[in-house]
């Protein structure tokens, strides 16, 4: 059994398809913490000693999000900024979340042949996430490969939905086969290594 | 006067008795009443004390209820009903009069008798149909509305009745001098011929449909002005008599003017005010009334007679029952519903007394049949609450059953009421407003409603201190209140009341400085506002601009204040007690010692620029360098 933390976090619910469904599907997931960024932090006022104390008490850290100019939305990387700090998640004594995984699941506007050297975004997804990979890295974490969705804006909501529910609880009781997704560069809701027990 | 003391205290003691055991029985109020007058009915006997003059009298607060479920309906809902009042009014008073009248006329009656047994048992009662469905909370529904739509019809359907009866006389009889006591001994129409009495009965109508619209309205806001309450309770009182005594004169149904004239006013901003100040009179006339009703039962009569009168009471529920149920199909009544309008409305009622009576005076109906229909019609009506507990208990259920979680799913759009809508609470309405969340305001300045409803905001005047007017204003439907009043101690009160009798409702509070704060606290209020705090604030953060701070490091140094602040706050507010005088208070008076002497305050200034420093550092060169040294992750992101 692992403690996953997933936050999700999303401008703009209301108008959401994907990732709000998402949200529907993880909260009926039991045992794991579900939060909403945008909810716990309206006014961007991150609370550090707050965060901190919940990325210690978890071992596995779900981000989601939808991709904006590349990247994350801008209270996840207020998040990051504020509570991974120096001392704590890096450098000097900063080994607290050492051992632990971080994924993302993030969804995309444009389709998957965008994310080609030849697509119009002419670079590979995992590219634009390098940054992530190397933030888990620093702080000695496993990356997981990233659940993604392209072409979200017409996808169908609930089959991505309910996979990241099942993805969610196979991170929860281990069954993610880690070794297995790392030789993928994303992961589906179709395919998704989960181990049957 | 002692007589009036004993009487009066009898009948309340009786009550008070009873009422409370019957429905803590789930018998409803008005069985617990009916019995309570039975009880009675020894001692009342013995005192020689007129019963059916106490009646009459107590007749009253029916027309208070008319008055209140007037005020419940907008002139829209009435129009929108217009086919249902006259097609299952219509139906139904038809209906049961023809069926009433052929059993009647069958067993050998002359078919004069016959039709005025039919007219008369034909009415039910207003009073105990209307207190049972508002005490069930079933007003709303399909069946209520429907057992309100013919009750209002029948209420109209008196007057040709009445009309009608002196006609019905037999022929050699002699003709009994007046109509025993009630009805007016003054009338307006007297010997006026036909198109005359038509004329001046108009203008009566309109008389009160124009002073509803146009005269109330300043009247009110004259009387509000004055902030006495008890004149606005006898000013409302004023209309409403005033209004029942024009009727009479002019030979109208009391109860159908007050009851238009509480239409007229279901739009006006004094609504719920009004409500909530005729409510407890009527509340203790009908009590009185149906006292009076279970009192008047002839035992002897009853006894002597036992299976006949029996019989004939529930003939004549089944045919009237039999008739609501033919009408309600063709109606489309569905459901449970069907059977609510059914067995709701099968006694018969009040008015037939007033029928029976009148009857009598004109040599309609014999001697001797008189008191057993007025028998029946009290034994039907003592059956009634039976009826309402077989619908609750058997009926309801088998059908909530068969048509599972429908009813549930509807629920009601959560609304917001705004206590005190002065600057603060000004505000909060028309943010709420914008957002399309719907709203009731209650305030206390006549001048400030006016103002407010010419905007097109739903105001009501009263003070929202008073449950009877929280409770009008729809607090149990009600998802939030917003505590915005000036006067601290009711704001507390307010927050207190609420807290413990609605606790599922979400309560802001307007806090007007620290110490109200905590009173609010003590009072179970967790969302609590400062009224200048934010404000303040703003203007401390002005201030660090102003001396050349850099905007972002301004906000963020408020911000740590702010939560300083809060916490410190909130510690306080625990420790708290309204009870303790604050210096006796010692853990109260330490912590407070703590968080706020002078001298803290600057050393806490520093905890709080700490607070604020946290955030977006990078790491020193010492941290740099120890950690090469160490080979740990070298350089960071
Ligand atoms: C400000 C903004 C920036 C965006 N940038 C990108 C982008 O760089 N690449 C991309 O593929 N889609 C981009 N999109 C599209 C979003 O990723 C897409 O709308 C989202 O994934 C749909 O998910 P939803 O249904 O949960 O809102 C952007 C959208 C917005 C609003």
């Amino acid at each position: 059994m692992s403690r996953v933390l997933h936050y999700a976090a999303h401008p703009g619910l209301s108008t959401s398809r994907i990732n709000k469904a998402m949200v529907q599907q993880a909260r009926a997931v039991s045992g794991i913490t579900t939060l909403d960024l945008y909810e716990e932090y309206p006014r961007y006022d991150i609370d550090i000693e707050d965060e901190q104390q919940r990325l210690l008490e978890h071992d596995v850290i779900v981000l989601q999000f939808p991709l904006f100019w590349y990247s994350c939305p801008a209270l996840v990387k207020e998040w990051l900024d504020l509570s991974w700090e120096h001392g704590f998640a890096y450098g000097h004594n900063g080994d607290k979340l050492a051992g632990k995984r971080l994924m993302l699941a993030i969804t995309t506007g444009s389709p998957q042949d965008a994310y080609r050297p030849q697509g119009y975004q002419h670079h590979e997804i995992r590219q634009f996430l390098l940054p992530f990979e190397q933030t888990a890295h620093l702080c000695q974490m496993r990356f997981v490969t990233p659940y993604v969705l392209h072409g979200a804006l017409h996808a169908d909501p609930l089959a991505h939905a309910q996979g990241f529910a099942r993805l969610l609880e196979a991170l929860r009781d281990d069954r993610l086969d880690l070794d297995r997704a790392q030789e993928l560069t994303i992961l589906t809701h179709d395919t998704l290594p989960i181990v049957e027990v | 006067m002692s007589d009036f003391l004993l009487l009066a205290f009898l009948f309340l003691v009786a009550g008070v008795a009873a009422v409370p055991i019957a429905s803590r029985l789930g018998l409803g109020s008005v069985l617990g009443y009916l019995i309570a007058g039975i009880i009675l009915s020894p001692m009342l006997a013995v005192l020689n004390v007129d019963v059916v003059s106490i009646q009459h009298f107590a007749e009253f607060g029916v027309v208070m209820m008319l008055f209140l479920v007037g005020l419940e309906l907008e002139p829209k809902m009435l129009w929108a009903m217009r086919n249902r009042l006259l097609g299952l009014g219509g139906l139904q008073v038809g209906g049961t009069t023809a069926l009433i009248a052929g059993v009647v006329w069958w067993f050998g009656a002359d078919w004069r008798i016959a039709l005025a047994c039919g007219l008369i048992l034909a009415m039910s009662s207003t009073a105990i149909v209307l207190q049972t469905l508002n005490e069930k909370g079933l007003m709303k529904g399909d069946g209520g509305q429907a057992s309100f739509s013919v009750l209002l019809f029948q209420d109209i359907a008196v007057i040709p009745i009445l009309a009608l009866v002196p006609l019905l006389a037999m022929p050699g009889a002699h003709h009994g001098g007046g109509d025993e006591g009630h009805g007016a001994s003054l009338s307006l129409v007297a010997g006026l011929s036909g198109w005359q009495t038509t004329l001046v009965t108009a203008g009566a109508i309109a008389l009160v449909i124009a002073g509803g619209m146009f005269l109330t309205r300043p009247v009110f806001r004259y009387i509000a002005q004055a902030r006495l309450r008890e004149i606005f309770v006898a000013t409302a009182l004023m209309f409403v008599v005033g209004i029942a005594l024009l009727m009479t004169l002019v030979g109208l149904s009391p109860a159908l003017g007050t009851f238009l004239a509480g239409v007229v006013l279901a739009n006006s901003e004094y609504r719920h005010e009004l409500e909530s100040d005729i409510d407890p009179f009527r509340g203790l006339l009908l009590g009185l009334f149906f006292m009076t009703v279970g009192a008047a039962i002839d035992f002897g009569l009853l006894f002597g007679d036992f299976a006949v009168i029996i019989g004939m009471t529930v003939g004549v529920m089944l045919a009237k029952a039999l008739v609501l149920l033919i009408a309600a199909r063709v109606f489309g009544l569905r459901g449970s519903e069907k059977f609510l309008f059914g067995l709701g409305l099968a006694q018969a009622g009040e008015f037939g007394f007033v029928l029976t009576s009148f009857a009598v005076a004109n040599a309609v109906l014999p001697d001797d049949l008189a008191p057993r229909i007025m028998l029946v019609i009290t034994l039907s009506m003592m059956l009634t609450p039976a009826l309402f507990i077989l619908y609750d208990r058997v009926i309801r259920p088998r059908y909530d059953r068969e048509e599972p979680r429908d009813a549930d799913e509807i629920t009601e759009p959560g609304i917001a009421i705004v206590a005190g809508h002065g600057r603060f609470g000004g505000v909060v309405n028309r943010m709420l407003l914008a957002a399309g969340y719907e709203t009731t305001v209650l305030d206390y300045s006549a001048a400030h409603l006016d103002m407010l409803r010419s905007f097109g905001v739903r105001g009501f005047y009263g003070d929202a201190t008073r449950p009877d007017l929280l409770h009008a204003a729809g607090i149990d439907e009600a998802k939030l209140l917003i505590i915005a009043i000036d006067d601290k101690d009711q704001a507390t009160e307010l927050a207190h009341y609420v807290h413990h009798n609605h606790p599922h409702i979400h309560i802001i509070a307007r806090a007007r400085d620290r110490r109200h704060v905590y009173q609010l606290f003590a009072a179970g209020c967790r969302d609590i506002i400062r009224e200048t705090f934010d404000s303040s604030v703003r203007a401390g953060r002005s201030a660090y601009e102003a001396l050349g701070m850099h905007p972002f490091e301004a906000e963020r140094l408020a911000r740590a204040f702010v939560k300083e602040d809060r916490h410190a706050l909130y510690e306080l507010a625990q420790l708290w007690d309204p009870a303790v005088p604050d210096h006796i208070n010692e853990p109260y008076r330490l912590k407070a010692r703590e968080l706020m002497t002078d001298a803290d305050l600057r050393a806490r200034g520093g905890a709080f620029r700490e607070r604020s420093a946290r955030g977006w550092v990078p790491p020193t060169e010492q941290d740099q360098a120890e950690s090469s040294a160490r080979d740990e992750a070298p350089e960071g992101p």
